[in-house]
């Protein structure tokens, strides 16, 4: 079992969750991820891990309301406990001194790129931030990556906060004011990541994305999160998540993501309806209890 | 009682132990369990359990022990058997092997002890493999284990990885007094117990009866913990106080063939498709929450010839496909499977594709699997494993309709724990080098077997690389030398 010791919203649908794991703590490196499984019946899911205190022993992640299990996880709150939390997984981000990294998160991807970002900073690079997010409420951690950036652009889909767009604008312009650029490190949604490979493709700019396939076990036994790399399957679990943006094969990557589509959704309608029937059942008792107190 | 010298305790005289059959292990019917998880085989009641250990011709070199991998006395315990003494046989099986009801289960007989049992010569072998089942499932019905009294040494043991090499190394250790904790990656205990071989085969209870009795004796268990990620052997080793590493980590990584059309949706691995419905009870969706696909009235096919792709097909026909199949490159004669499981799958309807390799799976246009295209094949001449190596034939091809594909075409060498564990010798293929004698590795008190050593094998194979590591461990902790 693993200790929540603080649960907070950062955002609509985005919560924060530090949790007591020691062991996970002190060999964490940006990058890397954790498999967690909330209860008995629960399914394994793969998780953002934003940052870890080595001396406390507990790990920060990152969770977006989307199918049930996340729904059910921003559900907890501080004091409640996770059944599993296994990580520190994959092979971490490789952090060297290249000269100008521009780093880009989209939306809750944004939590993964943080740490990076800060890495990158450390070793020595000037880094360049950009955040997109759907709209105001949802860009995260913009403080955090200001002070780890050189610079911070951020674009909203919806124009309610900077500048409307999204972060291939950015990076375009950057690329078109002559900005020298060593290295760019996209995480956030595959057709983010996709846009970002085809931009820097054509401007031969090195780049690496941040995978999150299906995934089951999180060790390489299982072979779900197989992805083709130059045309070579590879598994992101152990040689990723992060690999060479030009040479992942997106198309795929988004159409074994949507295998269980009818089932999350499915999964997601049935816990709904049953919170929304217990938030009525306990509304009900409420309605009820103050009646009888109205009555005395 | 020292039944080389002293008078048997079969009544039977030589001659009439032959003339007993092989007494039959009781099963579900074909057409009932094909439709259930609940196990296949019954198992044997006391009165045919002796009767079949009658059969037994108490030889003076008994073959059947020097060709299991643990060396089981099966000769003595037989002989309790008969004696009645069903606990007392329990016993001396346990002293050589901690998984009794798991290797009763799941032991290829036919290629050990049955294999060369005397009576083979004849008639059919003794049944070892149900008389051993049946002892542990009596010993564990009476729930009479005997808790070895040792003293401790102060040594402490690390184990990685709760497969049968590891528990196996971890039952031996703890009586002898060492401390053993067992780190386990996946959030259940038992590794490919647990996670690959299904419940009708060798239910989860049996797994979890074992594991408790290990904790009863001592062992520490701690899940969620990737050894290699999680915490290195040089960590366990220095920041740990851990005297000695055993590394057991099974196979690892499955292959795939390289064709065309692997990656669309319903071409699993068989660890997956295992994993989904054995660890993550994925065919109870959505009380439990991981999905898998839905097999009722679809076709599907295990591609490969082992244990796991069996155990793979078997649970889609019981899941409800419509067409269950077994695509294999080569004939009966080369099937790795055990004979039992050839034998029951056939029985339950298992469509047996031999000399037949897929070249291309087939999609609807959408990333759905719809068929896998085939081609026939023939036996050439041997190839480096011996076997006669398949061959395509020209024009054979031709198209079978699926909506799933299971690849059970075995493994590769997971390369975590090598590739953070400094001076860890591995062999060309990632493997981890290890004496086989001592299964010590290149580096000093760390010690590996199992299929991290070996390459995909067996439960029992794996066994006897932990029995021999717990005794070169023993050794190790007590003289220092190395």
């Amino acid at each position: 079992m693993f200790k929540i010791t603080h649960a907070q919203f950062i955002a609509p649908g985005i919560k924060r969750f530090v949790l007591e794991a020691p062991r996970i703590a002190r060999k964490q490196k940006p990058g890397q991820f954790v498999i967690l499984r909330i209860y008995e019946e629960g399914e394994r899911i793969p998780v953002t891990i934003e940052n870890s205190d080595p001396e406390r022993g507990t790990v920060s992640i990152v969770v977006q309301s989307i199918g049930k299990t996340t729904h059910l996880l921003n559900s907890l709150n501080t004091g409640d406990q996770i059944l599993d939390v296994v990580g520190p997984l994959g092979k971490p981000s490789e952090i060297e001194k290249v000269g100008t990294v521009v780093v880009i998160g989209g939306g809750v991807g944004t939590a993964m790129a943080y740490p990076s970002a800060a890495a990158f900073k450390r070793a020595g690079n000037r880094v360049i931030s950009i955040v997109g997010a759907r709209t105001k409420e949802l860009v995260i951690l913009e403080q955090e990556l200001r002070a780890v950036s050189d610079a911070v652009m951020i674009t909203t889909d919806d124009g309610t906060y900077a500048d409307k767009g999204f972060v291939t604008d950015k990076l375009r312009q950057l690329i078109q004011n002559g900005t020298r650029i060593d290295l760019v490190l996209a995480i956030g949604p595959i057709v983010m990541m996709r846009a970002v490979a085809e931009l820097t493709r054509k401007e031969n700019i090195h780049t690496v994305v941040s995978l999150n396939p299906i995934m089951i076990d999180g060790t390489g036994m299982c072979g779900g999160c197989r992805v083709p790399i130059d045309g070579k399957s590879e598994f992101a679990c152990v040689d990723g998540p992060e690999f060479d943006a030009h040479k992942v094969n997106f198309e795929v990557l988004v159409q074994r993501n949507s295998m269980y589509r009818d089932a999350e959704q499915r999964s997601l309608a049935e816990y709904q309806r049953a919170t929304a029937e217990k938030a009525a059942a306990h509304q009900a008792e409420e309605s009820f209890a103050i009646a009888l107190r109205g009555e005395r | 009682m020292s039944p080389t010298t002293n008078k048997s305790l079969n009544p039977l005289p030589m001659k009439e132990r032959m003339k007993v059959p092989r007494q039959l292990m009781p099963e579900q019917p074909a057409d009932e369990r094909n439709k259930n998880f609940t196990e296949v085989n019954l198992g044997y009641s006391p009165e045919l359990a002796r009767q079949e250990a009658l059969r037994c011709l108490e030889c003076a070199k008994p073959t059947c022990t020097d060709n299991c991998p643990v060396g089981v006395k099966v000769k003595e315990f037989v002989e309790l058997i008969v004696a009645g003494d069903f606990l007392g046989a329990a016993a001396k099986i346990r002293e050589d092997n901690v998984l009794p009801a798991v290797t009763g289960r799941v032991c290829p007989q036919e290629d050990h002890c049955e294999g060369k049992c005397l009576l083979s010569k004849k008639v059919k072998p003794l049944g070892i493999g149900y008389l051993e089942r049946f002892v542990a499932d009596y010993e564990q019905r009476m729930g009479t284990h005997v808790l070895p009294n040792v003293p401790p040494t102060g040594k402490k043991v690390a184990v990685v990885g709760s497969g049968p090499s590891g528990l196996t190394v971890a039952g031996d250790l703890i009586q002898k007094g060492h401390k053993v904790r067992v780190f386990e990656a996946l959030h259940e205990l038992g590794g490919v117990l647990v996670y690959g071989i299904p419940e009708f085969r060798l239910p989860k209870q049996i797994i979890r009866e074992q594991l408790d009795y290990m904790r009863e004796m001592g062992v520490e268990f701690e899940t969620d913990v990737v050894v290699g990620r999680t915490v290195t052997i040089d960590e366990l080793i220095h920041e740990e106080g851990f005297d000695a590493v055993y590394i057991g980590t099974g196979a690892g990584l499955p292959q795939f063939m390289g064709i065309p059309g692997e990656h669309f949706n319903g071409v699993y691995s068989a660890n997956e498709f295992l994993t989904r419905i054995n660890l993550m009870k994925a065919y109870k969706f959505p009380t439990y929450d991981e999905p898998m696909v839905d097999l009722h009235g679809k076709d599907v096919a295990v591609i490969g010839g082992g244990n796991t792709a069996l155990d793979a097909i078997r649970s889609a026909l019981r899941l409800g496909a419509r067409k269950a199949y077994v695509i294999y490159r080569r004939s009966d004669a080369e099937m790795p499977a055990r004979a039992e499981e050839v034998h029951h799958a056939r029985q339950e309807g298992i469509d047996f594709q031999m000399l037949t390799a897929p070249v291309e799976f087939l999609s609807d246009g959408k990333g759905w699997l719809t068929a896998a295209r085939c081609v026939r094949m023939e036996l050439g001449e041997p190839d480096s494993s011996g076997r006669r190596r398949p061959v395509p034939r020209k024009g054979s091809e031709f198209d079978l309709p699926l909506s799933v594909a299971i690849m059970a075409i075995g493994t590769t060498a997971n390369p975590i724990v090598q590739s953070t564990t400094p001076g860890l010798g591995t062999d060309k293929r990632g493997y981890i080098q290890a004496d086989s004698e001592t299964q010590r590795t290149t580096r000093p008190g760390v010690f590996a077997g199992g299929d991290i050593v070996t390459g995909a094998a067996t439960v029992i194979l794996a066994m006897g690389a932990g029995r021999r590591a717990a005794k070169s461990i023993h050794d190790y902790l007590t003289d220092r030398q190395w």
